[in-house]
């Protein structure tokens, strides 16, 4: 009986919430009253799903959370000063579409994207895949080559199913050598945890048998150059059995490439599975979660409730010609993406839903580094456990670029980066621990950046009649929006107390704004 | 969450009873913390614990003899003097074997007793810090690594982030010894204070959404951090605090004072300490580096060993020194090498003391030459196995979550007499 009770005031408490959601008054600088973009159509699959939870759309984010969460999300980059004042000041209607069709042209688009394609396909010199320095290379350029000319999700997952050929001259071969064994099974479990985000374990023992049939005839051969390694195709390794992972039992001829009746089987716009993994796995690299958990496995995952946006999405991805830009163009332009991060009050549900706002979270590793040596005018120390040629990155390249697992640095250690061991999602870590915290708030590191930022050396001079500019200018460096005048006041009354100099007070008003939530974030 | 499971490994009598017929003996207490001394790259067997002076200049170069110890019958290297003399506090594996010469896969093997292939298995540090609770968790994390970690693989294993290894970064030979995020230069306690004010003031998104789970994370790890960076835990990591005589005794050398800093750890509660002494790779100028790196392993070591035992510490603390292999005795004298020593992973010798291993014994021994095992090999597992039964973790107790989901901590051992098991060190 109580738990009825319980139920009811629950839902009765929604339903009253999400008429408040609307109506509560937006949190400056973050929200805003009014949207600037219609619903569109992944909004018209989401706000049903919404009402009938009894919620309703969370309140716009501003147009300066609004450029710096899309840069984060597309570009792995924070915009510059310059970017966000000429977005605001824009009074075009659509100037958010604008600015989303722009970022894709972007050098930073293509390695950031790479970098998740990198991370998902294990590309790491050393360790426990050993693809060797010159393999890495070749495999990251036409990862990143793809990603540049927008190849189609389907024939990307086609070429690397299909490669053969030696690691250096047929960088896709180096599919089939980034995993752990080079067994069928091993390479079936890939297979199913890369192209299908299913573990293993959520299959049954005949379709992982079905499975690893159609990579039976996968050899691989040494040359006598250096860590050179060819992938073959056996012919004597005759297929057993064979059966797709919907049970439906294939045919191969003697003479095809069973790798490839797989591949066709994996690609065909019916199946579900390929096109959910993906469409699943952006929605995390956007929103903060997948639509359905854990989004490693989505074997093992229920989607009750959730499955109408999965499908829309994964329709709406296959019908594109499995155009990845264009499934990010559908979620960055939709209201669900553009909501606040701050969630309505009274939502606090222990498995909130996944379109209720923009999640809060912390930086990426790569991101956070890369902003940080923007600010401090530092460059990342680099180091490989190899004695390879590509440790030494040029001090201008960011480090969302990198493209070797096995080349890192203390701090993308210290981040959470991942370890691509298996090319999970959880192998990133983008929580916040205590060891990264007292590194943000007390390191020499830090305290280098925030005293010798060229960024923001000016601000730091300024006389003492320009205080406010100062102020401004010192947000305007770091957060990339406008000081509100409680913040410019409440700065004036600390300082005057701390009766510190204006530049010490400059300086550890730049020192409290890098860590704010607000800098260490996507919100 | 994990950390639940942990009052079921605390049985060394299981253990040893799933071990075999012939039971290791339970000690009289278990050894409570670790000291790992990495000799990164790879220091050869004969010219440290495994000497063979009547093998010939071609094998040993210009170390042509070997010294006693003060054990009779055990003789090492001649540039170990302070180690030699005091042999009874440590014994000399000279028998360890993997046969593995690339630095990646040996330094896995080394490190986790596992072999390469099928998932990344965490290292020994993190094996312990998941499976032994302990008494006063503090603050200080319970895997530290001085100063720097290796990368070669990710020592947390599919364990996952939470059990990575907390590096220190900075040099404890220098002062102050700048422990990133611990240990700032010239910034006061009380300015310390107050810049937490003016944050916790200007965090406008934080405190528009104090109760979102990020936030919270934020505030929660930001609550910890100061507890350590204003709280008197920090000063673990202040070698000023110990005398001169005793910081001279280490060596005054990022080695020796790593060794310093790990006792001090030991002492404030950490259960597993790596020092990652780099520079053992030498294919080329092997001698030359070898007469600077011996004499400061040679100090440090020592120092260490009897430090820990004036402060009665030794029972109960592991000290293990050795690293991912040996290297090829027979020197390249020719081009490019010059003197030089390859990777060798067929044989080659392992230090260790305290935590209830016996000192003043030799395990195993090698041929003629220093190139083949003939008695007892011992096998990492072997080893590492070992150190776990004493720290009282069951090796083969089977992980209750996660993708290792009933795979045992440590490979199944050969439980023949003479095998397996180092019980000839465990009485």
């Amino acid at each position: 009986m109580r738990r009825i009770a319980g139920v009811v005031a629950v839902s009765c408490l929604l339903s009253c919430l999400s008429l408040f959601a609307g109506e509560r008054s937006p949190a400056e600088p973050f929200e805003t009253a009014v949207w600037p973009v219609a619903p569109n159509a992944l909004d018209g699959v989401i706000s049903p799903l919404m009402a009938e939870a009894g919620l309703s759309m969370n309140l716009p984010c501003s147009d300066a959370v609004f450029i710096r969460r899309v840069f984060l999300d597309v570009l792995g980059t924070t915009p510059l000063p310059e970017e966000v004042d000429a977005f605001c000041a824009d009074t075009r209607k659509d100037k958010r579409s604008s600015l989303i069709d722009s970022l894709f042209d972007r050098d930073e688009y293509v390695e950031y994207a790479s970098l998740h394609l990198a991370d998902l396909l294990r590309v790491k010199s050393e360790f426990p895949d050993n693809l060797w320095p010159n393999a890495v290379q070749a495999y990251y350029r036409w990862i990143s080559d793809a990603v540049r000319s927008n190849m189609s999700y389907a024939d990307f997952a086609r070429s690397l199913l299909l490669g053969s050929g030696s690691n250096f001259r047929q960088p896709t071969a180096n599919f089939y050598r980034a995993m752990e064994e080079r067994t069928p099974e091993t390479i079936a479990k890939t297979v199913a945890r890369t192209w299908m985000a299913v573990g293993w374990n959520s299959l049954s023992p005949e379709s992982r048998a079905g499975l690893a049939s159609f990579f039976t005839r996968v050899g691989y051969k040494k040359t006598l150059e250096w860590k050179e390694e060819i992938v073959t195709l056996n012919p004597a390794a005759l297929p057993v059995n064979a059966r797709f992972p919907d049970g439906k039992e294939a045919t191969l001829a003697p003479t095809s490439d069973p790798r490839a009746v797989f591949a066709d089987w994996l690609v065909a716009p019916g199946n579900p599975w390929f096109s959910r993994a993906a469409v699943n796995r952006a929605w995390f690299y956007l929103m903060g979660s997948g639509i359905v958990e854990p989004v490693d496995d989505l074997g093992a995952a229920s989607p009750a409730g959730r499955s109408p946006a999965l499908d829309f999405l994964a329709s709406e991805f296959a019908g594109s010609g499995y155009d990845m830009r264009a499934l990010y163009k559908l979620i960055l332009n939709s209201r669900t993406y553009q909501q606040s991060s701050i969630q309505a009050p009274g939502i606090t549900s222990s498995s909130p839903l996944p379109w209720t706002r923009y999640a809060i979270r912390r930086l990426d590793a790569e991101v956070l580094a890369d902003a940080l040596d923007r600010l401090g005018g530092t460059v990342e120390s680099y180091y490989s456990a190899i004695p390879e040629p590509f440790t030494f990155i040029p001090p201008s390249a960011r480090t969302i670029s990198l493209s070797d697992g096995s080349v890192t640095s203390s701090f993308l250690m210290r981040f959470g980066r991942p370890s691509r061991d298996l090319g999970l999602l959880s192998e990133r870590s983008n929580a916040i621990d205590e060891e990264q915290m007292r590194y943000l708030l007390n390191s020499t590191d830090m305290k280098k950046r925030i005293e010798q930022s060229p960024a923001l050396k000016d601000a730091y001079n300024f006389p003492p009649d320009k205080k406010d500019a100062q102020i401004r200018e010192i947000y305007r460096q770091i957060l990339a929006r406008p000081p509100l005048k409680s913040e410019i006041a409440l700065f004036a009354k600390l300082s005057a107390a701390a009766k510190s100099s204006q530049k010490q007070a400059a300086m550890d008003l730049a020192w409290a704004l890098v860590n704010s939530k607000e800098f260490l974030c996507k919100h | 969450m994990r950390r639940m499971f942990f009052p079921v490994v605390l049985f060394i009598a299981g253990a040893a009873l799933a071990f075999s017929a012939e039971s290791v003996p339970a000690a009289k207490s278990a050894a409570k913390a670790v000291v790992q001394i990495w000799l990164w790259g790879g220091p050869s067997q004969t010219d440290t614990f495994d000497p063979k002076p009547a093998a010939g200049y071609d094998y040993n170069g210009p170390y042509a003899t070997d010294i006693a110890t003060d054990v009779s019958g055990i003789r090492i290297g001649q540039k170990l003097p302070l180690l030699a003399a005091m042999a009874d506090k440590y014994s000399i594996i000279r028998s360890m074997t993997h046969a593995i010469n690339g630095h990646e896969t040996a330094s896995y093997i080394m490190q986790t007793g596992h072999e390469s292939g099928g998932l990344v298995y965490p290292s020994l540090g993190a094996v312990v810090s998941y499976w032994k609770p302990r008494e006063n968790p503090g603050k200080l994390p319970a895997y530290v690594v001085l100063t720097e970690t290796q990368g070669r693989f990710a020592e947390e294993g599919f364990l996952g982030p939470m059990y990575k290894p907390f590096y220190t970064g900075g040099d404890p030979a220098r002062t102050p010894f700048l422990v990133e995020g611990i240990i700032a230069d010239g910034i006061t306690d009380a300015k310390q204070k107050s810049r937490r004010d003016l944050l916790h003031a200007m965090d406008t998104l934080g405190n528009a959404a104090p109760s979102d789970p990020s936030i919270a994370a934020f505030s929660k790890a930001e609550d910890g951090a100061y507890q350590m960076i204003l709280g008197t835990e920090r000063d673990v990591f202040n070698l000023s605090k110990e005398s001169d005589a005793t910081r001279d005794m280490y060596g005054r050398n990022t080695f020796g004072q790593s060794c310093l800093a790990a006792r001090r750890l030991v002492e404030a509660g950490v259960t597993y300490i790596t020092i990652n002494y780099k520079g053992w790779d030498t294919h080329k100028q092997h001698f030359s580096t070898m007469n600077q790196k011996l004499p400061e392993l040679d100090k440090g070591l020592s120092a260490l060993i009897s430090d820990l035992d004036k402060k009665g510490l030794l029972d109960t603390t592991i000290v293990w020194c050795g690293g991912e292999f040996g290297r090829t005795p027979k020197i390249l004298w020719e081009a490019p090498w010059g003197g030089g020593r390859n990777h060798f992973g067929a044989a080659f010798s392992y230090l260790i003391a305290g935590g209830g291993f016996s000192g003043g014994k030799v395990v195993g021994a090698t041929d003629a030459h220093g190139e083949k095992v003939i008695d007892r090999p011992v096998y990492p597992k072997d080893l590492l196995s070992s150190i776990l039964l004493r720290l009282g973790i069951d090796p083969a107790k089977e992980y209750p979550d996660g993708p290792a989901k009933g795979m045992p901590v440590m490979p199944p051992l050969s439980d023949k007499p003479g095998t397996g098991i180092l019980r000839e060190l465990m009485p």
